[in-house]
């Protein structure tokens, strides 16, 4: 139906196109094939350790990549694709997993799964027969170094005696059948070949398995050269789901101790201090609302945080603002000098510059009690130390606001301040009303962002005061703690990491910091309508 | 292999902590974060036998693995791990790419045993003789040997004997020559130099502490430590807050929070302080300084108990989840397990050896070794217990109030309450 011409016209067109995409084309082929080579490439070993949710999430990805550039269609797609995935993957992907890991109880205890558990206390009580001799180990094989069936050629320092160990038992050989030399078997007798070490290294999960029968035990390797005698004093009934002691007959049942699970005997003996992973629901949750420390801590240490946050932003702005300012002035010389000096504190690792910090305010052998000849004990008292925070957060945030300022002022139209300069509007007011309107367009967002930093900023409190001052009967809030120093303390500083109830704080202070940026993006809003 | 991936997860959540810290990503107003570097998990180098330490005994430990690789025809990879060894083995073994040999000190034993991430170590009789008691003793952990102990270390007392000739027999007595040398001479800013800080150190009080008759765990039957009982709150540690007290801000001005262990060893190095409580790693700075020193066990106080400072072995342990355990058993119980390998620690890592042979050879040579050796053989290994990590923030930060005023008896009762309500 088509006019032949055309169409024609139009498939040359578009053959000439095609030669001129060749190279892109094999790029894109390229690009997409080693995707979904490194999908293939994966498969089998997340198969093998039966990830089935990251092996799923792979080839999704791959799917989608090639989809979305394979096909003509959806052009759109080509563009929000990439930056979908990221976002997917380094913001909704922790999220998530946040979330989930905030109803179990994983931290320190509780990292293994409670088989693992079992197993590790059962393998740990392994104990070495008294007064057995320690051998000196040749491990040979009658068949591969990978597969077995293996055998332990033994010989007794002390006395001298060969023995072949074998899963049947242990038997003394003739020291004529083999080559021993320092006391090591190093030719076996015919049908058996011995194991390079890293042979026995590789071989080690099998290994494991091979012991050999004795009366008082059995012999198992220890390390590439070595065997001992001993036995496992702990035995796992599974159906009761008991660990029994073997030589006193007592027995080990789990029993719940707070948001976790332990072997225990009857009187309260535990078998081990390890635990294992749970899903605790919202006990995690539950915690931060019910612990009464934390619910007459909490309203004084968010007051101080927005406060921290506020005066922090407010204060490196003001000072930032009007030193851009001034030295945007054209009549002044050397401005770049004094530029490059004011970022500088911008330019010391801010850990470094802290450090130095809190030791300048060292009561006796501080910088700055020295040099005023004061002698205040400034992170000892609450307020002080408050006013010590947020002073030396303005030197470290200052340059930055500087920074930030002297580029907005500069992208601001010399007309304008002209124009209200004929209009008779005096310095004050030009600044009131033109310039800091049409600054505050550019930097009001990144207010809102410096604020959402300061608002978590753990590093200006844990490395100058660590949030003290403490008082005495309160250990756990300080008088600069800001709320993430704070509940990093809740949730590591005492027993250990417990990064299930870390996870739910994480979950409230995200929805918390997210909350608060929200409504200040909207206040922002307003000032947009200068343009 | 029941991995799922659950595995990520810590890397995962700290990713997130971190995105939080950041804001809304784009402004840094200071861009550090140090704890980034302690939550990225270090990669696993690959090699038929990898251990890890810190960058102190990064050294001495290639000089020994080096050998044994080189015997058994093996690649060996040492890789020292900056910030945070312990928390950073126990994350990546559970994942599955850590280290077959990790290096570090007897305390964290019972916190890596309840994470499953070390393998006990089967050590003949004979063999655990060679070592100091208190060393086996810290590495033994519900009656399995967890560590082969290479080190020891322990307070002792150091005297500037230019301002304090006299070796005093009591702590009083260093107290009061320290006084006497802080109103001799101008510079002398402080008699004896205890660290304390701002949120107080549990560590370096102990000695006071425990020679004014406080403890922190009961033993149990076996030897092992019993969390049930708890010192802290205690008759014992009321008796030794008071006399804290006493030597505080409001009182003597002995103990200071301005002195903390960021200064204290400068301080005496500088001359400023006539006594300091410290350990063997304040030699190397005492020795460089070139000011006139000498060091003893720390004395109790007169008509007290004896002072018990904390001591803490080094040792090399075995990953449960290494991917060689056969290489790294045979590395610590046969090539650690020597003299030779003993000596070459000592050269790297200067701290008094466990090995009794080896003491005492080295002690021939270096006094002070001598002196810590022997300090630490009557000191109370550091409790390894999950629990310890319970006490050290409220009794540290007790401590800190106490030297800076506050009512001694009512705040080392609140930091048992704490510490009791976080053992559960």
């Amino acid at each position: 139906m088509m006019n032949a011409d055309i169409s024609a016209a139009a498939r040359s067109r578009r053959a000439d196109r095609r030669r001129a995409v060749v190279g892109p084309l094999l790029l894109k082929v390229l690009a997409l094939g080693t995707v979904v080579g490194t999908a293939f490439a994966l498969t089998p070993s997340l198969v093998g350790q039966e990830r089935w949710l990251f092996l799923a999430a792979i080839w999704v990805i791959a799917g989608v990549l090639v989809a979305t550039y394979a096909t003509g269609r959806g052009l759109p797609a080509k563009y929000l694709v990439p930056g979908g995935l990221l976002l997917t993957l380094f913001v909704v992907y922790p999220i998530v997993m946040t979330g989930q890991l905030s109803a179990t109880n994983f931290g320190d205890g509780t990292r293994t799964s409670k088989d693992e558990t079992v197993a590790r206390i059962i393998a740990s009580s392994v104990q070495q027969t008294p007064d057995a001799p320690r051998y000196n180990l040749a491990i040979a094989t009658s068949g591969t170094p990978q597969n077995g069936p293996y055998a332990f050629f033994l010989v007794d320092p002390g006395s001298g005696s060969v023995f072949l160990g074998t899963p049947e038992g242990l038997e003394q050989l003739d020291p004529g059948d083999v080559t021993i030399v320092d006391d090591f078997v190093t030719e076996p007798p015919t049908g058996f070949t011995l194991l390079t070490p890293s042979e026995v290294n590789a071989a080690g999960p099998e290994l494991a398995e091979f012991a050999v029968p004795t009366d008082r035990g059995a012999i198992r390797q220890l390390g590439i050269s070595q065997a001992f005698e001993g036995r496992t004093t702990l035995e796992y009934d599974e159906a009761r789901d008991t660990i029994i002691d073997t030589e006193t007959g007592t027995e080990f049942t789990p029993q719940q101790v707070g948001d976790r699970e332990y072997y225990q005997s009857e009187s309260g003996q535990r078998i081990s201090d390890q635990s294992w992973l749970a899903y605790v629901g919202f006990d995690n949750y539950l915690r931060v609302f019910g612990d009464d420390r934390i619910r007459n801590d909490f309203l004084r240490i968010f007051v101080w945080t927005v406060l921290f946050a506020t005066l922090s932003v407010g204060s490196t702005f003001l000072l930032g603002f009007a030193l851009a300012v001034a030295l945007n002035d054209r009549r002044l010389r050397g401005q770049k000098i004094y530029r490059a000096i004011l970022v500088l504190p911008y330019a010391i690792p801010g850990f470094i510059s802290l450090l130095i910090w809190a030791s300048f305010f060292n009561r006796d052998f501080g910088l700055i009690n020295q040099v005023t000849g004061l002698d205040v004990n400034w992170f000892g008292d609450p307020t002080l130390a408050k006013g010590a925070v947020l002073l030396v957060n303005l030197w470290m945030g200052f340059p930055y606001m500087f920074l930030v300022c002297t580029g907005a002022l500069q992208a601001i139209p010399e007309e304008l301040k002209e124009a209200a300069e004929l209009d008779g509007a005096g310095g004050f007011t030009r600044l009131r009303l033109i310039t800091l309107p049409l600054l505050l367009v550019g930097v009001a967002p990144l207010l809102v962002a410096s604020f959402a930093f300061n608002f978590n900023n753990f590093n200006a409190i844990a490395l100058l005061t660590q949030g003290g001052p403490f008082s005495p009967d309160n250990p756990t809030a300080g008088g600069t703690d800001i709320l993430i120093s704070y509940t990093i303390r809740l949730a590591f500083g005492a027993g250990g990491a417990q990064i299930g109830f870390a996870s739910a704080i994480s979950v409230l202070l995200f929805i918390l910091t997210g909350v608060i940026a929200a409504l200040q993006f909207r206040a922002t809003k307003s000032l947009e309508e200068v343009h | 292999m029941r991995k799922s991936s659950r595995t990520s997860i810590p890397v995962v959540v700290a990713a997130f902590l971190l995105a939080a810290c950041g804001g809304g990503g784009t402004d840094p107003v200071s861009e550090v974060a140090p704890e980034e570097e302690s939550v990225e998990a270090p990669t696993r180098g690959d090699a038929d036998l990898v251990i890890w330490t810190d960058a102190l005994k990064e050294a001495a430990v290639t000089s020994v693995a080096e050998p044994f690789g080189e015997r058994n025809g093996i690649s060996v990879a040492v890789q020292v791990v900056s910030s945070d060894l312990q928390a950073n083995f126990v994350t990546a073994n559970a994942a599955g790419n850590g280290p077959d040999v990790v290096v570090g000190a007897h305390d964290w034993i019972g916190n890596l045993v309840q994470n499953g991430a070390i393998e006990p170590l089967q050590l003949t009789p004979d063999q655990l003789a060679g070592y100091s008691d208190v060393a086996v003793q810290a590495t033994t952990y519900n009656g399995r040997l967890y560590g082969v102990p290479y080190g020891v270390e322990t307070l002792g007392l150091y005297r500037n004997t230019d301002l304090a000739p006299e070796a005093p027999t009591t702590l009083d007595d260093a107290i009061e020559a320290g006084q006497a040398a802080v109103r001799a001479h101008a510079e002398v800013d402080s008699a004896l130099n205890v660290p304390v800080g701002d949120l107080g150190d549990a560590y370096h009080m102990q000695p006071l502490f425990t020679s004014l008759g406080g403890y922190l765990f009961g033993t149990d039957a076996d030897g092992g430590f019993d969390p049930q009982d708890l010192g802290v709150g205690g008759p014992g540690s009321i008796a030794a807050a008071e006399r804290i007290h006493r030597l505080g801000e409001q009182g003597d001005r002995v103990l200071r929070r301005s002195i903390s262990s960021d200064n204290s060893i400068a301080l005496f190095t500088e001359g400023k302080a006539a006594f300091l409580i410290s350990g063997p790693w304040a030699l190397g700075d005492i020795r460089n300084s070139g000011i006139a020193y000498d060091v003893q066990p720390v004395p109790a106080f007169a008509g007290a108990e004896d002072a018990k400072p904390f001591m803490g072995a080094q040792a090399f342990m075995v990953a449960a989840a290494g991917k060689n355990k056969a290489f790294a058993q045979e590395f610590v119980t046969r090539a650690v397990n020597t003299e030779e390998a003993m000596i070459t620690m000592f050269e790297g890592a200067k701290l008094p050896p466990s090995m009794t042979a080896v003491a005492e050879s080295i002690a021939q040579s270096d006094a002070d070794i001598a002196t810590f050796a022997a300090a630490a053989a009557v000191a109370a290994p550091m409790p390894a217990i999950p629990e310890m990590s319970a006490v050290w923030e409220p009794l540290g930060k007790a401590y800190a109030a106490i030297v800076g005023g506050a009512d001694p008896e009512k705040t080392i009762r609140d930091a048992g309450a704490t510490i009791q309500r976080n053992i559960g």
